[in-house]
C-alpha cells in the first residue's frame, strides 16, 4: 500500500493540469476537482491504516522516483519519505484540502473564474503534499515555492481591483525575503555537508558540529529566516492580514490551515539543528512569545472579520512556533493539526456569513445572526471556543494546554515564556468571543441575502466535528510521533508549576475573556465605545489596529529608500550605454531615410557614384 | 593590317558612356533619359567591339549584338510604360514621379 505513496501529490497535480489547460463545464471542473482530492485523501488514508499497522522498518518509507539532477557529487532524487511527522501532516493537509474543496465548489459557483480556482487550489494542495512528504530539501523547497506561488495566484485571485494584486504581491515579496534566507541556509548546508537528504544532514550534522558551533546556529538561524517569513511571525507577519484579499475558502487552506504552517514543518524537520544551536532555538521561542503577544491585541482591535481572523493565525502560529522553540516538539504538531481543524472552521463560517451579508466584512455592521444561520453559528461557535480553549472539552484547549505545559516544563521552557503564552490565552479568549458576540448576538444590522447550501454546511459540521474530537487523541498522537520528535524536558525541580496547574490557570484565563468580552460587546457596549474614545485608549486602539504600525515602519525603512534608489538610478552610467545604443540606432535611420528621397536622378547619380567608388577600390588598393 | 588601335575604341567607349551618364543624371525628360541610357549601351557596345578586334575574337561583336538586342526590348517596353505614364500624369518630367519617397 506504501508504494502508492507517490500518487498522492500527483493525482491534484494531474488535475490542476488538466483544469489549467481544457475547458471543462463547471459541473466537471466541480467533481475533477473534488474528485483529485479526495482520491488523495482516500490514498493517504489507506497508507496511513497500512503505515499504523504494518510500520515499515525504522518506522520510515522511502520511495525514491528518479532522480532529479546529478551536478558534480549533488545529486538530490524526486522522492518520497513517509515517518509519523510527516504522515501527520500529509492526511491533515488531504483531508482539510478536500473538505475545503467541497465547500468551494458552492462558495464559487457564481464566479467566472471556476475552473482557474480550482486550478490553482489543486496546484496549491499538490505543492503542500511535495512539501510535507520531500525526502530533500531541495523537493521540499519546490513545494515551498509552490505553495508560494499560488498563495499570490489566489490572493491576487479577483485581479480587476488593483488593491488584491498588491497584497498578492506584497504576500509574495515578503515572504521572498524569508526565502531568499532560506535558500542561503541550504547552500551553506550543502557546502559544508555535502547533502540536503534531510535524513542524512539530521544523522551527520551532530557528528560534524559540537552544540553551539557557528555553523550550525548560522544555517538554523537561515532556517528560521525562512520559515519565519512563510508563517507570518514576527517580524514578517505584515503580509498576512492583507492576503485575506483571496477568497475565504483560499484564506482558509492557505492562510489559516496549511500554507503558514510549513515554516512549523520546516522547524520540527530539522529539529536536529536546532537541537545543535540552542540560541537559535530560544529565538524560536521568543519569536513566537512575541508573535502570539502582538498579533493577540492586533485581533482585538480589527473590524473586519476576516481580518481578525488572520491576526488569530498569526497569533495561532507564534503558540506553535513557541511550542517548537522550548522544545516541546509533538506539542506543535498536535497545534498544527486542532488549530488546522478549527481555523478552517472560522474561516469557512466566516465565509457563510460574509456572504450571507452582501460581502459584508465589518463585524460592527453584522449581529443577531444566531437563530438566521443557525448551522453556521453552531459550528463557528465550537470553532471559537476550541480556538480560545474551551476547557475539557475542545481539541484547542488540549494542544494550547499541552503547549503551555511545554513552555513550563520543556527542556528550554522558562517561567516567562509560560506567562506569556497564559496571557495569549487571555487575549485569544478575548477576541474570540468579542468576534462571535459582534457576529451572531446583539441586534441585527443587515438581513440575510443567502442561505449556505450542503456542499457548504457539510465540511462544516465534519470539521466541527473534528475541533472536539481532534483533542482526545493526544496520548496516542505523542506516542506515535515519539521517536521523530521526542518530547523534551527539563530538569523536574527547575519546574514552577504541575501540568494540572497549567491547564487550570489556562482554564481560569479563558474564562476572564469570556466574561470581559461579554461585559464589554453585550452587557455594557457604551463602556467600550468610551475606551476607544479617550484619547490615551484612541491612540492605543490605533496603534494596535495598524498591526503595531509595521506597515507604516517597512513602509519608511524598506520601501520608499528602495524608490529612491531606483528613482536616482535611472539615469546611471549603464542606463546611459543603452539609451546610446537606442539613439545611435535612431541616427542612423534619420540618415539612411534621407537617401530614400524617391527621386529617380538621384538614385541613378548614387548608382553611378557607388559604382565608381567600388572601381576606385578595384583600381587603387 | 593598319588595326585602330584598342585604346581609341575604349577611349571612344568611354566618352559615349561618359555623355550618357551625364545626360541621364541632368535631363528631366523620361524620354531624353532613355536616349541617354541609348548612348550609354553603345557606349559598352564600342568597348566590347573594340575589345574583340584586339584579340581578333568574334566575342566582342557577339556581345555587342546581344546588348543591341537587349536594348530593343528595353525601349520597346520604356517606351510603353512612358506612353502610359504621360496618359497618367500628362507630362514626362522625372522629378515629379516621386511616390516611392513619401
Amino acid at each position: 500500500m506504501l508504494e502508492l505513496l507517490w500518487l498522492v501529490p500527483a493525482i491534484p497535480f494531474a488535475s490542476a493540469l488538466v483544469l489549467a489547460v481544457v475547458r471543462l463545464p463547471r459541473k466537471v471542473v466541480a467533481w475533477l476537482a473534488v474528485a483529485s482530492i479526495a482520491a488523495s485523501t482516500i490514498i493517504s488514508l489507506l497508507i496511513t491504516y497500512s503505515f499504523l499497522h504494518a510500520p515499515p522498518a525504522g518506522n520510515a518509507y522511502t520511495e525514491v522516483l528518479w532522480r532529479w539532477l546529478d551536478v558534480s557529487g549533488f545529486h538530490p532524487d524526486i522522492a518520497l519519505y513517509l515517518d509519523p511527522l510527516s504522515l501527520i501532516f500529509m492526511v491533515v493537509v488531504a483531508f482539510v484540502s478536500f473538505l475545503i474543496h467541497l465547500y468551494s465548489t458552492e462558495f464559487m459557483i457564481g464566479d467566472d473564474g471556476y475552473s482557474r480556482f480550482f486550478a490553482y487550489m489543486n496546484l496549491f494542495v499538490a505543492s503542500m503534499l511535495t512539501l510535507v512528504l520531500a525526502n530533500n530539501l531541495l523537493l521540499l523547497y519546490l513545494g515551498w515555492e509552490g505553495v508560494g506561488l499560488c498563495s499570490y495566484l489566489l490572493i491576487g485571485f479577483w485581479y480587476r481591483d488593483p488593491v488584491n494584486g498588491l497584497a498578492g504581491r506584497k504576500a509574495f515579496i515578503v515572504t521572498r525575503v524569508g526565502d531568499t534566507s532560506f535558500a542561503i541556509g541550504l547552500f551553506l548546508l550543502f557546502q559544508q555537508l555535502g547533502t540536503l537528504n534531510i535524513q542524512d544532514l539530521m544523522r551527520v550534522a551532530p557528528q560534524s558540529w559540537h552544540v553551539g558551533s557557528g555553523v550550525a546556529v548560522a544555517v538554523a538561524f537561515l532556517l528560521l529566516g525562512g520559515a519565519v517569513g512563510k508563517s507570518a511571525q514576527l517580524p514578517l507577519q505584515t503580509w498576512l492580514p492583507d492576503a485575506m484579499a483571496g477568497p475565504t475558502p483560499v484564506s482558509a487552506l492557505i492562510h489559516a490551515a496549511t500554507m503558514v504552517t510549513a515554516g512549523v514543518y520546516l522547524i520540527a524537520r530539522t529539529h536536529v539543528l536546532y537541537a545543535l544551536a540552542p540560541s537559535a532555538q530560544f529565538a524560536v521561542a521568543v519569536i513566537g512569545a512575541a508573535t502570539l503577544l502582538l498579533a493577540g491585541f492586533s485581533a482585538l482591535t480589527q473590524h473586519d472579520l476576516k481580518r481578525v481572523l488572520a491576526y488569530s493565525t498569526i497569533s495561532q502560529v507564534g503558540y506553535m512556533f513557541l511550542a517548537l522553540g522550548v522544545g516541546a516538539w509533538p506539542a506543535a504538531v498536535f497545534h498544527f493539526m486542532t488549530h488546522a481543524f478549527f481555523k478552517a472552521l472560522l474561516f469557512l463560517g466566516a465565509g457563510i456569513v460574509i456572504q450571507a451579508l452582501h460581502e459584508e466584512h465589518d463585524i460592527f455592521r453584522m449581529g443577531g445572526l444566531w437563530n438566521r444561520l443557525p448551522v453556521a453559528f453552531w459550528t463557528f461557535l465550537i470553532a471559537g471556543c476550541s480556538l480560545a480553549g474551551l476547557p475539557l472539552i475542545t481539541a484547542g484547549a488540549f494542544s494550547k494546554d499541552w503547549i503551555l505545559w511545554g513552555a513550563a516544563s520543556a527542556a528550554q521552557g522558562s517561567t516567562g515564556l509560560w506567562v506569556a503564552a497564559l496571557v495569549g490565552v487571555l487575549l485569544t479568549s478575548l477576541y474570540t468571543f468579542r468576534m462571535i458576540f459582534l457576529v451572531f448576538f446583539g441586534q441585527e444590522h443587515t438581513p440575510i441575502a443567502k442561505k449556505p447550501g450542503a456542499a457548504m454546511l457539510i465540511p462544516c459540521i465534519v470539521l466541527a466535528f473534528l475541533s472536539i474530537a481532534g483533542g482526545y487523541i493526544r496520548i496516542p498522537f505523542a506516542h506515535f510521533l515519539e521517536e521523530v520528535l521526542p518530547w523534551t524536558t527539563r530538569v523536574a525541580s527547575a519546574v514552577p508549576l504541575s501540568e494540572t496547574a497549567s491547564a487550570t490557570a489556562a482554564g481560569l484565563v479563558f474564562l476572564l475573556g469570556l466574561v470581559l468580552a461579554w461585559f464589554f460587546i453585550l452587557r455594557r457596549p457604551s463602556l467600550s465605545s468610551a475606551l476607544v474614545k479617550n484619547p490615551a485608549g484612541a491612540a492605543l486602539h490605533r496603534f494596535w489596529f495598524s498591526d503595531w504600525a509595521m506597515d507604516w515602519l517597512y513602509e519608511r525603512l524598506f520601501v520608499r529608500p528602495i524608490l529612491w534608489i531606483a528613482q536616482i538610478g535611472k539615469g546611471d552610467v549603464i542606463d546611459g550605454s543603452y539609451d546610446g545604443l537606442a539613439l545611435l540606432t535612431q541616427g542612423g535611420w534619420r540618415a539612411l531615410r534621407s537617401t530614400q528621397s524617391g527621386k529617380l536622378r538621384w538614385y541613378a547619380a548614387v548608382i553611378a557614384g557607388g559604382t565608381i567608388i567600388f572601381i576606385a577600390v578595384v583600381l587603387f588598393l | 593590317m593598319n588595326a585602330v588601335p584598342m585604346s581609341h575604341g575604349l577611349i571612344l567607349g568611354g566618352i559615349l558612356f561618359a555623355i550618357g551618364l551625364a545626360g541621364l543624371l541632368m535631363r528631366r525628360n523620361l524620354l531624353l533619359i532613355l536616349v541617354s541610357i541609348e548612348v550609354m549601351l553603345n557606349g559598352a557596345g564600342v568597348a566590347f567591339v573594340a575589345a574583340g578586334s584586339r584579340w581578333a575574337q568574334p566575342d566582342g561583336q557577339i556581345m555587342f549584338l546581344f546588348i543591341l538586342a537587349a536594348a530593343a526590348a528595353e525601349v520597346s517596353v520604356a517606351l510603353a510604360l512612358l506612353v502610359r505614364y504621360y496618359r497618367m500624369r500628362g507630362t514626362l518630367d522625372a522629378d515629379t514621379a516621386r511616390g516611392l519617397g513619401e
